[in-house]
């Protein structure tokens, strides 16, 4: 099954990447942005049918190599 | 003394690496990353370089490759490991040494000759050199040094930072951080200090003609503190 994960960057930890699209935003009209935070998708087709524990599986790759845990968060989210 | 080079698909200071180790009196390997064993060492080397093209994050592939789990064995029962720029970037994705390296404040990539300052030499890298100011070369886009604040009370708390960017008088003010790293940091070392992670490349200062001889005091010091 499709387990998604989302890795995106930790509240504190600067996103020069996201601060940029903020401002291009803002300069094509589009002013009423607060934020821009960039992120990661991926998309994991693993071959496990049980979806706790095609999470779990997903998970354990987010802590060993998805996701850098000192400046990012992951979000998992089963799509099929 | 023996030395060994890693190469990752993508380094490209490795062979740089190799002449200035070669040229100070180390027996150097180069050691692929698919190898499982690592040679008998005095000291390894993670090159700089774009190590599997700087995919997800820069030296988190590296940081997983064969090799590496000879080189953390190696490092954990107290061997000298020193990561120059990429292999900064590797050994801060095994968790050598803590911390990571973020994308440059502002987003460019950074390719000129800093000053350096050592903070302190009670180390195999840095004892017995007789200044505290160098200048070497940084290439890199993802060299912005970055930590949690408990990190950082710990890494300061137990003299962890290894060099600091400034200017020829050793001034670290916010305008001589080339890349927004915190505190100017531009090396740090494990708690033991027998890993040593620094963006700066000393091996590009080997040859005064070419480039500066900054490079040529720290590895003639390396050789005779490791001997």
């Amino acid at each position: 099954m499709k387990i998604s994960a989302i890795i995106t960057l930790k509240k504190d930890v600067l996103d020069p990447q996201g601060k940029v699209i903020h401002q291009t935003l803002d300069g094509m009209g589009f002013k009423d942005v607060n934020e821009v935070r960039q992120g990661k998708y991926f998309e994991i087709d693993v071959k496990e049918n049980d979806p706790t524990k095609a999470k779990g599986v997903v998970e354990d790759m987010c802590k060993k190599l998805l996701a850098n845990l000192v400046i990012e968060n992951y979000k998992i989210i089963e799509t099929q | 003394m023996k030395s060994s080079v890693i190469t990752f698909p993508g380094s490209n200071c490795d062979r740089d690496m190799d002449v200035a180790l070669t040229k100070f009196g180390f027996k150097n390997k180069m050691v692929w990353h698919d190898d499982k064993e690592l040679p008998k060492s005095d000291l390894v080397v993670l090159p700089g370089g774009f190590s599997y093209g700087d995919y997800l994050r820069c030296g988190s592939m590296a940081s997983k490759s064969k090799i590496m789990q000879s080189v953390i064995n190696f490092a954990k029962s107290g061997g000298l490991v020193m990561g120059i720029c990429n292999g900064f970037q590797i050994l801060v994705e095994t968790g050598l040494v803590p911390g990571v390296l973020l994308r440059n404040k502002y987003l460019e990539f950074i390719c000129k000759n800093v000053f350096i300052k050592l903070d302190n030499k009670d180390n195999p890298y840095f004892k017995n050199l007789d200044k505290d100011i160098f200048k070497f070369h940084i290439a890199h886009n993802e060299g912005n040094y970055f930590c949690t604040k408990d990190q950082l009370k710990e890494i300061e708390d137990n003299n962890q930072i290894a060099i600091y960017y400034c200017d020829d008088k050793g001034q670290t003010e916010d305008q001589f951080n080339p890349n927004g790293s915190i505190k100017n940091i531009a090396g740090i070392f494990n708690k033991k200090k027998n890993i040593l992670g620094m963006m700066p490349h000393p091996e590009r200062m080997i040859d005064q003609s070419l480039s500066g001889a900054d490079g040529s005091l720290f590895f003639k010091n390396l050789i005779n503190n490791i001997k």
